[in-house]
């Protein structure tokens, strides 16, 4: 009686929308791609976001698994991308930082394929329709889903806004304690400056004295 | 692979993961030579399940694609937490998953890289890491539920909703505890710039005064004035 639940795992797992979010870190000068393999007629998305980093931009292109460039921006803070798979291969999508020499960026992507497939694989092909009930359900499902793509792209502001501030913090604590040590140290070179000039004449006359 | 039968409850999520992973090739791939580290984050609210399904491919040239890897390709998987405390450091092997549950709030670092545990020999070619991590209630194993507590379709979609809900509100109080860091920030970069001006200005004035009566006495000493 396992193996009937066995199937079930396998299809529920095998039927499960692939992609994921994810935020890495994206180097100096550097490129870094994800593959994946796509079935033709499948609907993929791609979003994509720096968090931080430079100016908060990034290049970002799309290949099919035939090599052409099906999508590419440059310089893009966010931006979404679907796509229809004309062609079944492996897609690759890529992030360059290739045009910035110093400064290390922080990017989300997310990167959807197919659809959500039912939470039990037997849901999906039912003969008769949905009760009420379940219609609800389907309703407040897709409305939840949603409210948390909504709460991702706002914890992403988030993050980019208070990076922002943490920089300011400890740039604002660095510059005040060395402006004020530039300030002891000009005012003490400013009176040993003036009193050397009045020592050397001082010296002078006394020169021609002897 | 074996197949486990005996348990009434299901198969292990493991197992049938690992078989979509093989049926299907599984989420998308990285290419990664060996060695090389590959960095992910993932900003995540406290007490989160995060399972990350993996399986990876030696690239083989004479064929010009990728093999699944031999047993002697191992993961090594590194999970820090906002604190820079680790929570996980493992070795696994060339396909299977890892998991953790965030004790803290924040960004937590999970760091992969490849290695080649025989004879300590360094492979040079081109690896590639299939990655799926899945977060919150995706982890759930519905089909799990179903046969354990013989739950109807309409519970099960109950308990999914159920579930999207306490994701919400673990979201929404992480949101609350990071806004209030960003506050502190805020006020803590107002405060000092409020009080560094105010020091600045006084020790302007300070320098000042004292500038002025140090060449005074010196001149006076000199008998220029």
């Amino acid at each position: 009686s396992a193996l009937p639940l066995l199937l079930l795992l396998v299809l529920l797992r095998a039927e499960r929308p692939r992609g994921a979010e994810l935020t890495f870190e994206l180097p100096d000068s550097a490129r870094q791609c994800f593959h994946e393999d796509v079935e033709r007629g499948a609907r993929f998305s791609l979003d994509y976001q720096v968090i931080t980093g430079g100016h908060y931009d990034v290049d970002c292109y799309v290949e099919d698994p035939l090599g052409n460039t099906i999508y590419r921006e440059t310089k893009k803070q966010y931006d979404s991308f679907t796509h229809q798979a004309e062609v079944k291969g492996v897609y690759q999508f890529c992030f360059s930082n290739e045009f910035s020499t110093f400064s290390h960026k922080t990017i989300y992507f997310d990167f959807q394929v197919g659809d959500e497939p039912p939470i039990l694989p037997d849901m999906g092909n039912r003969v008769t329709a949905l009760t009420q009930m379940e219609s609800a359900c389907v309703t407040i499902h897709e409305a939840l889903k949603t409210v948390i793509d909504s709460q991702t792209h706002y914890r992403l502001r988030e993050a980019q806004d208070r990076a922002r501030a943490e920089d300011l913090n400890s740039r604002v604590s660095y510059w005040s304690v060395g402006e004020t040590v530039a300030l002891f140290v000009v005012s003490f070179s400013q009176v040993l400056l003036l009193k050397s000039f009045f020592t050397e004449k001082r010296a002078g006359p006394r020169a021609l004295h002897s | 692979m074996t197949v486990l039968v005996s348990n009434r409850y299901g198969l292990p999520l493991l197992l049938g993961q690992l078989l979509a992973l093989m049926g299907h090739g599984g989420a998308f791939y990285l290419e990664v030579r060996e060695l090389e580290e590959k960095c992910f984050i993932q900003e995540i609210p406290d007490g989160t399940v995060v399972i990350g399904n993996y399986k990876t491919e030696l690239y083989d040239p004479a064929m010009e694609k990728y093999q699944p890897s031999p047993q002697w390709i191992n993961l090594f998987v590194f999970v820090k937490d906002p604190e820079n405390k680790n929570l996980l450091a493992r070795q696994y092997g060339p396909q299977g998953s890892f998991t953790f549950t965030s004790q803290s709030p924040g960004e937590h670092q999970i760091c992969l890289h490849l290695e080649s545990i025989r004879f300590a020999l360094f492979y040079d070619g081109k690896l590639a890491i299939h990655l799926d991590m899945q977060l919150g209630e995706h982890t759930n194993d519905y089909a799990g539920f179903a046969a354990k507590d013989k739950l109807t379709q309409l519970h099960l979609r109950l308990q999914q909703l159920v579930e999207q809900v306490e994701l919400i509100q673990k979201e929404q109080e992480y949101q609350r505890w990071r806004e209030e860091r960003f506050r502190q920030t805020s006020e803590s970069t107002n405060q000092q710039v409020l009080w560094w001006s105010i020091l600045q200005t006084l020790i302007l004035v300070a320098t000042g005064v004292w500038q002025m009566r140090h060449l005074k006495s010196f001149f006076k000493a000199k008998k220029l004035v």
